[in-house]
């Protein structure tokens, strides 16, 4: 009734290529931004920025990283946290070294560094396929964490090996440190997730996302009919990379202010991404988004109907929350394996036809 | 979900701020250090309830404990931090060096003191830098100090061309002794030897086979969780003498040296507390906590070692609390009295036998220069036979002449790095 095709006419290519074609989807999308952007800063606090927006903002950014070259090229990977600690580490060394320069020029040159990285650990790809490949990319995630821990410089000599983010302002408006206040953190993220979606989203329907969706699905058809294997895969890491290396500087810079690689880039960080596009659905941005948002808000949420409602103790609820988590995981696995980006596209279809399904 | 969770939070945010004393706790009672978590967060809650049922709170004021899991994990540190702020939170104390220094600056800038003890960033001993942290009675270099002047000890004053080994956890709890341990070497003149051990420490085979290869005299260990108990085992599988492992106050817990059995005997681990359930206090603690079935957690922990240092934890921040009523003439105290109450405590014999606590732990106070207390600790070594920790040394002082320059250091470029001007008026 509402979400319907009919009489929706495009006059113009570009209006006929646009991102949402069909009208409902595209308000919908402008009251989400709207929403994100004009609303939640002026009611968010502390607790909601730190425990649920920016972590959510930040893991949907590594998400999208991650879903490129798994879900939209097929190369799998388990060295995402390691690259997310290149990009925190990068971000750190060019905030102690150029304090002058703006931290988001600071980010976009960690996502950089961390493209030309994971460009390098891609390479085995070329001759490497699937598990074979996950597990280079897990030599990458050992090797990564030893580094950074081994070498002093990464972490400027400091005596506990700890990177600490100092502060730093955009437009005068104090984005890192302590005294930042929740809407700054939240908005910065905000800036750099819409960004980011908007690249990925335009990356994926263009030939580019056309050529790595070529090679994920049979990579010697790809080939006959003129992909550049070698262009598509690296490309592919390139780009995951760039935007795994933001998430990671964002990680360390707005939302932990201090980090140790061990601890916050060590390979549950891997599998905590992983399971998120495997969750939210693979080859979908939205479904970037949607596995972030479980991921993070349903453990915050068990925490506070167990230990907050129901007033139970948090070693019981600690262990529930991983029951509980598992088992809707298996259970997404088994009854949507394309996870909730496919229940959308179900729930579309459905609305497409409602309420006259017959 | 998200409607869900934004009702919960509205519930959460809207319940009034009740007029008592909260100590939050950051526990673990989950997870790889779990073992070593449990106790500390049972001695922590139940010291409170002991004062709320025999004393009916402090000075009048009923205490309340606001248990939050954090796993040693220190994102979820951040989650319990913030979730527990807005309830009025007086002192923290997360038990985990990372998310210390996670909660440094952050707790600095929204005015609650953090409580470190025994862990956390070192240099937080200069308070005219750290406003806001404590880490007295005693912290890690104190602690790298106590052990080299035990060996000093044991070998007559002369280490020269020995060599100690630190097995450390690889993370910045377990770096942080290296930079002094680092400095006494060149003092001393012993060789320091580094063995990293990673999160979270079950595998250490090779490690150990390091250690035999290279024999050192002496083993330190810097560990926490399950890696002390590998450690130590280790050490009895390749009979490593064992009165020559010491380990640092996190590494010497019951849970530690029980799965070694009598491989374990003669262990030594510091201490800056007394050991064992002979002080008047547990009667109470029995009669009005275990017995009245209000024990935290199973309430099988009472009078072991972390479940003794989690008490005297609670202990300082209740003096604490009671120093800040004294000072402010109110019995609902603020962060920011608290913060008073603790930069003029001051623990003397007397007061400890006064709380039922008599030799407990060192005489000490705390002024703006000095966050940290004296420093003082002692050795305690694990009879395996009768199965409890024995202090074999009194509470001594640490190389305060190395470990003073070192903390003026760090804590000088921890300044230089925020923009922070010392003072301490």
């Amino acid at each position: 009734m509402f979400y319907r095709e009919s009489g929706d006419f495009s006059t113009t290519y570009p209006e006929d290529s646009q991102t949402f074609p069909i009208r409902f989807d595209r308000y919908r999308y402008y009251v989400v931004l709207a929403v994100a952007f004009l609303v939640i800063p002026f009611i968010i606090n502390d607790y909601w920025a730190n425990a649920v927006f920016v972590p959510f903002l930040i893991y949907a950014i590594a998400a999208i990283g991650l879903n490129i070259l798994t879900g939209y090229c097929g190369q799998v990977s388990l060295g995402t946290g390691a690259f997310m600690a290149v990009g925190a580490y990068s971000c750190y060394k060019l905030m102690t070294a150029f304090p002058e320069i703006s931290i988001v020029i600071h980010v976009i040159l960690s996502g950089g560094i961390t493209a030309a990285v994971v460009t390098l650990f891609g390479l085995p790809s070329l001759r490497i396929k699937g598990f074979y490949l996950a597990v280079a990319t897990l030599a990458a995630q050992f090797f990564l964490v030893w580094l950074f821990n081994k070498v002093g410089w990464f972490y400027n000599y400091s005596a506990s090996g700890q990177i600490s983010a100092p502060e730093r302002s955009v437009f005068g408006i104090i984005v890192t440190g302590p005294n930042t206040e929740a809407w700054a953190k939240y908005l910065i993220c905000l800036v750099f997730v819409t960004l980011c979606a908007i690249i990925a989203r335009n990356l994926t329907r263009g030939s580019m996302g056309r050529r790595w969706m070529a090679i994920r699905d049979m990579d010697i058809a790809a080939e006959i009919i003129g992909v550049n294997p070698m262009g598509a895969k690296l490309t592919a890491f390139m780009v995951s990379g760039f935007f795994v290396g933001i998430a990671g500087a964002l990680f360390f810079s707005v939302y932990l202010g201090a980090a140790e690689v061990g601890e916050s880039f060590g390979i549950d960080k891997s599998f905590l991404v992983l399971f998120m596009i495997i969750i939210g659905g693979l080859g979908s941005i939205f479904g970037s988004f949607a596995g972030a948002a479980f991921m993070v808000l349903l453990p915050v949420f068990l925490k506070n109907v167990f230990v907050g409602g129901l007033g139970w103790p948090t070693d019981l609820a600690a262990h529930l929350q991983f029951i509980v988590s598992g088992g809707l995981i298996i259970m997404f696995l088994i009854m949507e394996p394309h996870g909730l980006a496919q229940l959308w596209r179900l729930a579309k279809e459905k609305l497409r036809l409602w309420p006259f399904p017959h | 979900m998200r409607l869900l969770t934004m009702a919960t939070a509205a519930i959460m945010a809207a319940s009034p701020v009740m007029a008592d004393l909260v100590f939050p706790s950051l526990s673990y009672r989950t997870g790889p250090y779990a073992a070593n978590g449990i106790p500390f967060a049972d001695g922590y809650e139940d010291y409170f309830t002991l004062l709320n049922e025999r004393d009916g709170g402090i000075g009048g004021v009923a205490a309340r404990v606001i248990e939050c899991e954090t796993g040693y994990n220190t994102e979820k540190g951040v989650e319990c931090y913030e979730a527990t702020k807005g309830e009025g939170a007086l002192v923290y104390q997360p038990l985990s060096t990372g998310i210390t220094y996670q909660l440094i600056p952050k707790a600095t800038a929204d005015g609650i003191p953090v409580h470190s003890m025994g862990y956390g960033r070192t240099s937080a001993k200069n308070g005219a830098v750290f406003s806001n942290i404590f880490n007295y009675p005693a912290n890690y270099w104190d602690g790298a100090s106590h052990a080299v002047n035990h060996i000093l000890d044991e070998n007559g004053g002369d280490i020269s061309g020995k060599k100690i080994a630190l097995v450390y956890h690889n993370s910045a709890y377990g770096k942080e002794p290296i930079r002094t341990l680092t400095e006494l070497s060149g003092k001393h003149g012993f060789e320091l030897m580094e063995v990293a051990v990673d999160h979270p420490g079950q595998e250490q085979k090779s490690q150990w086979l390091q250690i035999r290869q290279q024999r050192p005299d002496y083993v330190l260990m810097w560990g926490w969780g399950v890696m002390n108990q590998v450690a130590i085992q280790e050490a009895a599988n390749i009979r490593f003498p064992m009165d020559k492992f010491i380990g640092i106050w996190w590494s010497g817990s019951e849970n530690d040296v029980l799965p070694a059995g009598d491989g374990a005997d003669g262990y030594k681990a510091l201490t800056f507390h007394n050991l064992g359930k002979d002080y008047p206090l547990f009667d109470d603690l029995q009669k009005y906590v275990v017995d009245a079935g209000k024990a935290a957690g199973a309430g099988d922990q009472v009078g072991t070692a972390l479940y003794n240092r989690g008490m005297y934890a609670a202990m300082l921040a209740a003096e604490a609390a009671k120093t800040a009523q004294g000072i402010h003439g109110t019995a609902e105290i603020t962060p920011a009295m608290m913060r008073d109450g603790m930069e003029a405590l001051e623990i003397t014999e007397a007061k400890m036998t006064e709380l039922g606590l008599p030799g407990f732990g060192p005489e000490f106070s705390v002024s703006c220069e000095n966050h940290g207390g004296n420093g003082l600790g002692a050795v305690a070594q694990w009879d395996a036979g009768a199965g409890e920790w024995n202090l074999i040394t009194g509470y001594e002082a640490s190389d305060q002449e190395v470990i003073g320059a070192l903390v003026e250091e760090d804590s000088g470029a921890f300044a230089a790095e925020n923009g922070i001007t010392p003072s301490c008026s």
